[in-house]
């Protein structure tokens, strides 16, 4: 057997729940063979063996949170040929980025009794603002079909194909009662990118952008319509969920966040350029 | 691992990152020259301010962002939240859907302990570093066990609509609810997993484990007719019995002296035990009979089952049978609700629950307003619970393998950790967390 070198894996994670990785250790059809196919040399969650690098391939969960953490990061993608974000914390800040707009301290001292001892960024951030990414898996969760994909595409060196439409365009295919229009619930899948198999919808509950805005997407419009039904303050909240630090939402997120937090926007209005 | 000896013949034994649990821990634990152990299981899970994030939110908004404190056992968080509010909502559910709630969570417990039991505590048993490189030795094992995991994994996505982050919990009930030909697919499967489930039980009694011994306080919930999952009073091994209500006159969450955290502990300060050796102890009488008789048949006693902390992954393999032996029995009887969702109304007031999680009791308790709004929030996850106890058992255990070469002594220190199936990720406010044992 001649002994091609296979390719070094890493998977890492910031801060997160955990869920994106434990996504590709669902594949519980796949895990085996994808174990003989990829050298994973770093993945803490599912074995003891380290490696600092350098890698092939490093997968990276979670959102860049404390300052240790905007560290790590720079210091992970000088180690990695290729860098791959996944799931929305990575590639778009997670729910934890809703505290951009808060005033941090309070935030903390509201959890923590001695808020000095954490170390903690006022911000959670994309990876991408830190470092240059090669490929992005979305969602909260991702989807395991993308995750498989992505492996597939890496191995066999081509670039994956993801699907780069609508949650709507997929909804409608699959023959699905539109919920907003015919339901009237709050819907965010006009604006939101695909990738989950328009499950919200099929659930019967309007889809909540687990992953994240479509580019280009019309936001204001559909908040518009959205506003019909419901208050201004009701259609920003929908905004503001897993993805709402993606720039398409962030401004309705924020809206709603310091809506949500008073004390957040009473010391935010102060320092308002405008 | 990093080891060192510096003046005055001290041992320090330091994991930089402990492997093989979810979310980013480690430990640091140090031997004084007399014998003296100090213990330091330190959490570095970045903050994510979760208690905080659910402020000003409405409670079906808080049922999707709480399952994303842990991506293991999202169904936990969901539960002890929709039966916090539904409770002081006075709610009453349709029975289709509280069992639809519990085949929901029974899903969850198979995933999280088929997870555990083959991918994360497996290789400390027959010593490898992971379960990858396992395939080679015992390949029918693994296979057994990643079905398992997928059939729970499937349960939880044909309920929840998909495996990690389900989204059909609504308060009242479920967005949607199954049709009884969704269900009936999952007996033919269920049957086979039971099966392997008890060749599962009895091959996690005949691995190896290290001598342990301790006499642990448990707690878990406990209802008049079910094992412990999705409603009861929180007891003890030693008395305690109160409604989740009152969790507070028993429980709280102290900033101990040597921490610079939060720690959930006893009023009283004795470490207590949480999961499924709590409740395996606490509710033998209520396992189901398949997972009883597999558990009578390891001739392992409640006692060495309570005492021997490595013994856990024995009392994890019984729930699983007792989880899928359910799930067969909810699934075999199920008609679909007559509602799916009851209406509610909002009321200000507080709202408690505790539920079982995967590793152990999940106390949450929401304070709303009139427009059913959340002003404050306090989330008790079980590692947050267990740490005292796992920092006690490591104290306890620490002099038995320290003759061991450094490597060999850290590795069986870890796999005592690993006995907790700490989840490190569902830490929502505990860092740094610090315990030294005088001896």
């Amino acid at each position: 057997m001649v002994a091609t070198r296979l390719p070094r894996v890493g998977v890492v994670k910031l801060a997160s729940c955990d869920g994106c990785q434990l996504t590709l250790l669902d594949l519980e059809d796949e895990l085996l063979a994808i174990g003989q196919r990829f050298d994973i040399v770093e993945f803490p969650e599912a074995t003891s063996r380290r490696s600092m690098g350098p890698y092939d391939v490093l997968l990276v969960e979670g959102s860049v949170s404390t300052p240790e953490q905007a560290e790590q990061i720079v210091d992970l993608r000088a180690r990695t040929k290729r860098l791959v974000t996944i799931g929305a914390c990575a590639t778009a800040g997670g729910i934890q980025a809703l505290r951009n707009w808060s005033n941090e301290p309070e935030w903390r001292a509201s959890v923590y009794p001695r808020p000095e001892e954490v170390e903690s960024l006022a911000t959670s951030t994309p990876i991408a603002e830190h470092v240059t990414v090669d490929a992005e898996l979305r969602g909260c969760p991702i989807d395991p079909h993308q995750l498989l994909e992505l492996l597939t595409a890496l191995r066999i060196g081509r670039r994956p194909q993801l699907p780069d439409e609508a949650v709507c365009a997929e909804c409608k295919r699959l023959g699905r009662i539109c919920v907003l229009v015919a339901g009237g619930t709050a819907c965010l899948g006009p604006v939101t990118q695909v990738g989950c198999g328009a499950l919200c919808p099929a659930y019967l509950r309007g889809c909540y952008a687990c992953f994240g805005p479509r580019d280009a997407a019309n936001t204001n419009s559909l908040a518009g319509w959205l506003a019909r039904d419901r208050t201004e303050a009701e259609v920003d909240r929908l905004f503001a969920g897993f993805t709402g630090y993606a720039p398409a939402f962030r401004e309705a997120s924020r809206r709603a966040v310091e809506a949500m937090q008073p004390a957040a926007r009473r010391r935010r209005t102060k320092g308002k350029a405008t | 691992m990093h080891t060192d000896t510096p003046q005055g013949g001290d041992l320090h034994f330091e994991v930089g990152q402990l492997t093989r649990v979810e979310g980013e821990g480690s430990l640091d634990l140090r031997v004084a020259a007399d014998g003296t152990v100090a213990a330091q299981l330190r959490i570095f899970e970045a903050p994510r301010y979760f208690e905080r994030l659910v402020v000003g939110r409405t409670p079906d908004e808080v049922i999707d962002i709480v399952a994303r404190i842990c991506g293991i056992c999202p169904v936990a968080y969901q539960m002890s939240a929709v039966h916090a509010f539904e409770r002081l909502f006075e709610v009453e559910i349709d029975p289709a859907v509280r069992l639809l709630r519990r085949l929901l969570y029974c899903g969850e417990w198979i995933e999280s302990h088929a997870l555990h039991i083959f991918l994360l505590h497996a290789p400390d048993f027959l010593g490898y570093p992971s379960a990858l490189e396992m395939v080679h030795d015992h390949l029918e094992l693994l296979s057994r066990g990643l079905s398992m995991k997928k059939l729970g994994n499937r349960i939880v996505a044909i309920v929840g609509a998909r495996a990690i982050h389900p989204l059909s919990v609504r308060v009242g009930g479920f967005s949607r609810a199954p049709r009884t030909q969704e269900l009936a697919e999952l007996r033919a499967p269920l049957e086979a997993a039971i099966i392997d489930a008890e060749a599962t039980v009895k091959w996690a009694a005949s691995l190896d484990t290290p001598p342990s011994d301790r006499e642990p306080r448990l707690v878990s919930l406990r209802h008049p007719t079910e094992y412990p999952m999705n409603d009861g009073r929180i007891v003890s091994s030693d008395g305690i019995d109160l409604s989740p209500d009152d969790w507070g006159s028993a429980f709280e969450e102290v900033q101990v002296p040597w921490s610079h955290a939060l720690q959930a502990s006893a009023v009283d300060g004795v470490p207590y035990l949480l999961g499924p050796t709590a409740r395996v102890a606490l509710a033998a009488d209520q396992l189901h009979p398949r997972a009883a008789a597999a558990l009578k048949a390891t001739r392992i006693s409640p006692e060495a089952l309570r005492r021997n902390v490595f013994l856990s992954i024995v009392a994890r393999a019984v729930e699983l049978l007792h989880a899928l032996a359910e799930a067969a029995d909810i699934v075999a009887s199920y008609a679909p609700p007559a509602r799916h969702a009851a209406a509610w109304k909002p009321k200000a007031g507080v709202a408690a629950w505790a539920t079982e999680a995967p590793r152990g009791l999940l106390f949450h308790r929401y304070v709303l307003d009139a427009k059913g709004l959340i002003r404050d929030a306090q989330i008790v996850a079980p590692t947050s619970q267990n740490q005292a106890a796992i920092e006690h058992d490591l104290a306890l255990f620490a002099p038995a393998v320290l003759h061991l070469p450094h490597d060999e002594a850290t590795r069986r220190m870890e796999q005592l950790i690993r006995s907790y199936d700490p989840c490190i990720s569902c830490a929502t406010h505990f860092l740094q967390l610090k315990i030294e044992h005088a001896r």
